[in-house]
């Protein structure tokens, strides 16, 4: 069967199980966008700026687990990607982003809306490629898929020069998506494997370490399982949050920079870390040569490179969390477990408890409060997108997440304006489910346009924003080290005395339901109206302006070193 | 510490941009770079010498690993292996010095590639140590141009 290049990327996405696409096109992508005009299988989500359909894309692959999909034309289309690109490549989300190019002839040339996407792009993508001829296309977005959803999971961007959208060729059906280069290690070594449990078995305090790897390998129910029956307090970095139920008394909350009293303490004493799917990244480490000093550290990752990266690992383990939490349940289920870490465990439970988070509870609304009526009214069941910044320290710290994919955040770039897209696609692959968009009013405003996109498909979220008329984790760092000094970090008018914009009549220009809540009387009757509501709302939160994420480590001390903030 | 790597490629546009976009990125100085074909028609072999830490050359070492597009990374540091370079040297030449320049050529077993009225152009094949002695001997006379070919490594023996 003879195709276009148009058609043959369409066929090999419906191949992929692909139902939605996320984009915009431009004269680049007319041959596709035809194409897509009358094809059934595949919805086009048309977004109002390309960064709003790379985060939608990638919500949408958070919340599915399935490899999220955009679309954009050459040139300003595609540089306009690169945040998204770099938000999934930090936090490891498969994604492939098809851009349009100019025509091949005029590739080097300077033509109008040409860039070199593939130079561009390298740094932000786990693999891209440069389409040359219609017939590498098949095989090129079979490899695409491959690629992003297996091993450490990635965005992969593929640029299809406009003349080869139109060229023709035999569609090949069943491509090779075989990589002599790209081999990833699934089951972890058995002899390492034992080694690590015996080390596991051994400590008298130990404590794991979960992150995003649990969760893209879908690993949750060996990690709960095995931390419920060896007794061992769970700490989650933010990308893991989830990946352990939040509610279980063994949970001690995320570690470093933010993380509570808890979860640093027990890594700072513990004899050994055992890391699953988490990188060790700086805002979870602090002064590495001052982090857990006595740890040795057991590390389950599929990323070689994340082994020793900023801790030296005495027992790696590569492979996938799911497959080798199985196999070392294997073991255990054959073995009589006689000793359990009971007597330090019950030392990390207290400090969790004596030391549990908090927030000043009086008659002002504060942003905390909000959360926690979130939490009750949805009871813990809804599915929270984050935008950056204090609000999302406040929602990984005040909402309890049991199940993986609830919490969508982006951790490893700190993407503002990522929440609303990621929250639009999101609530397309959960359309049964609750979906919260918390925010600020800052980041908000960073991709607002996409409210135009939620009215139109007809997609309900509830964006929160708890407007503090500022960029408030800048203004925390200004007002802690900086002697106040607030410098470019108030968002109102020159007086920053009232809040503005109106978000209220934003959302109303949009057609949307808008709310503002200036009492904390209001919150729990506007949340109930939100919840029973049909389409996107916009709640205006009006909070304290100064109000602080506690704890705090500051940047570049032990994580130690708290400041008690509430 | 100077390392020498050996990387099998895809023969094919973005590969050494994406390879050397890894040394870049992580502010990493590289020496030498070659790029050659090999005995696999589309496969092609780099070698790159760097200088670095131990911890970052691991570090390096696994991230070359993780491209898609190298199939396979020699690291040489636990290796014997048998590296040469390429040296090509246009050196001043007076009517007086061009017999004791000849000789230098001769002893280092470099070839006499080109002569004019005052210069002589020489080849020389070696370790880098023995095309740095040679250079020290010449520059007396005035180096008028040189270049390099970069570091080619294999490793010894039946591997």
């Amino acid at each position: 069967m003879k195709l276009s290049g148009a058609e043959i990327i369409l066929k090999s996405l419906e191949r992929e199980a692909v139902d939605t696409i996320f984009g915009i096109p431009g004269g680049s992508v007319i041959p596709l966008f035809d194409k897509l005009y009358s094809n059934k299988k595949i919805k086009l989500f048309l977004t109002r700026h390309e960064q709003g359909a790379a985060h939608m894309a990638d919500g949408y692959a958070r919340a599915s687990g399935k490899v999220g999909v955009c679309v954009a034309t050459s040139g300003p289309g595609a540089t306009n990607l690169v945040t998204g690109l770099a938000t999934a490549l930090l936090d490891s989300i498969p994604m492939v982003a098809i851009t349009g190019q100019v025509a091949s002839h005029l590739v080097g040339n300077d033509a109008f809306q040409e860039a070199d996407t593939t130079g561009i792009t390298r740094p932000v993508t786990k693999q891209n490629f440069l389409i040359t001829d219609v017939k590498e296309l098949s095989r090129t977005i079979a490899q695409a898929f491959y690629l992003a959803r297996t091993g450490r999971p990635g965005p992969v961007l593929i640029d299809v020069p406009v003349d080869i959208q139109n060229a023709v060729c035999e569609y090949d059906k069943k491509p090779d998506c075989v990589i002599r280069g790209y081999k990833p290690n699934f089951k972890g070594h058995p002899r390492q494997i034992k080694s690590a449990l015996e080390a596991i078995m051994r400590a008298e305090k130990p404590v794991i370490y979960a992150g995003g790897g649990v969760i893209s390998s879908g690993a949750d129910k060996e990690l709960t399982q095995l931390a419920r029956s060896l007794g061992i307090p769970v700490t989650l970095t933010l990308m893991g949050i989830g990946a352990f139920p939040g509610t279980d008394k063994l949970f001690i909350g995320m570690p470093g920079m933010h993380g509570t009293q808890a979860a640093n303490f027990a890594l700072q004493n513990c004899d050994l870390i055992f890391a699953v799917g988490a990188r060790f990244d700086d805002r979870v480490t602090g002064k590495v040569s001052a982090f857990a000093p006595h740890a040795k550290v057991v590390q389950i990752d599929i990323d070689p490179t994340s082994i020793s990266k900023n801790v030296p690992t005495e027992i790696p383990v590569v492979g996938d969390c799911k497959v080798v939490l199985r196999q070392m349940l294997e073991i255990l289920s054959k073995r009589k477990i006689t000793k359990k870490p009971a007597v330090w465990t019950k030392r990390v439970l207290e400090v969790s408890s004596k030391k549990a988070l908090m927030y000043k509870k009086d008659s002002v609304l504060r942003p905390q409060f909000v959360i926690e009526k979130f939490y009750e009214l949805t009871k813990g069941k809804a599915i929270v997108a984050t935008e950056v910044g204090q609000h999302q320290m406040w929602a990984e710290q005040f909402f309890k997440y049991d199940k993986p994919r609830q919490f969508i955040t982006s951790g490893g770039l700190g993407t503002m304006g990522y929440g609303l897209p990621a929250a639009i696609g999101v609530k397309r692959a959960c359309p049964g489910k609750e979906v919260l968009d918390i925010a600020g009013d800052g980041s908000t405003q960073m991709n607002i346009q996409e409210l135009a996109t939620a009215k139109v498909y007809g997609i309900k979220v509830i964006v929160v924003i708890l407007n503090n008329s500022c960029l408030g984790m800048v203004r925390q760092w200004q007002q802690l080290f900086y002697g106040r000094r607030y410098s470019g970090v108030l968002l109102g008018m020159a007086d920053n005395k009232s809040y503005w914009p109106d978000f209220k009549k934003v959302a109303e220009a949009y057609g949307l339901t808008g709310m503002r809540i200036e009492k904390k009387s209001g919150v729990e009757g506007a949340i109930k109206k939100a919840l029973a509501a049909k389409g996107t709302v916009v709640m205006d939160f009006q909070v304290a302006k100064e109000e602080n994420v506690s704890p705090m480590v500051p940047g570049g001390a032990p994580i130690d070193h708290i400041l008690e903030l509430a | 510490m100077k390392h020498t790597i050996a990387a099998m490629v895809e023969n094919r546009p973005g590969v050494l941009a994406k390879i050397s976009g890894l040394f870049s990125a992580r502010a990493f100085n590289i020496m030498s770079l070659t790029v050659g074909e090999t005995e696999i028609h589309d496969v092609s072999r780099m070698t790159i010498v760097v200088k670095g830490d131990d911890k970052t050359l691991e570090q390096v070492v696994k991230q070359l690993n993780k491209l898609p597009d190298v199939i396979k990374v020699i690291d040489f540091k636990n290796e014997e292996f048998i590296d040469r370079d390429l040296m090509l040297i246009k050196v001043n030449a007076s009517k007086s010095a061009r017999s004791e320049i000849i000789e230098i050529a001769n002893i280092f077993r470099a070839n006499i590639l080109d002569m004019s009225t005052d210069t002589i152009t020489l080849e020389l094949t070696g370790k880098e140590t023995k095309l740095e002695g040679v250079l020290k001997l010449l520059r007396p006379y005035g180096i008028k141009e040189m270049v390099r070919a970069g570091v080619v490594a294999m490793s010894r023996g039946r591997k």
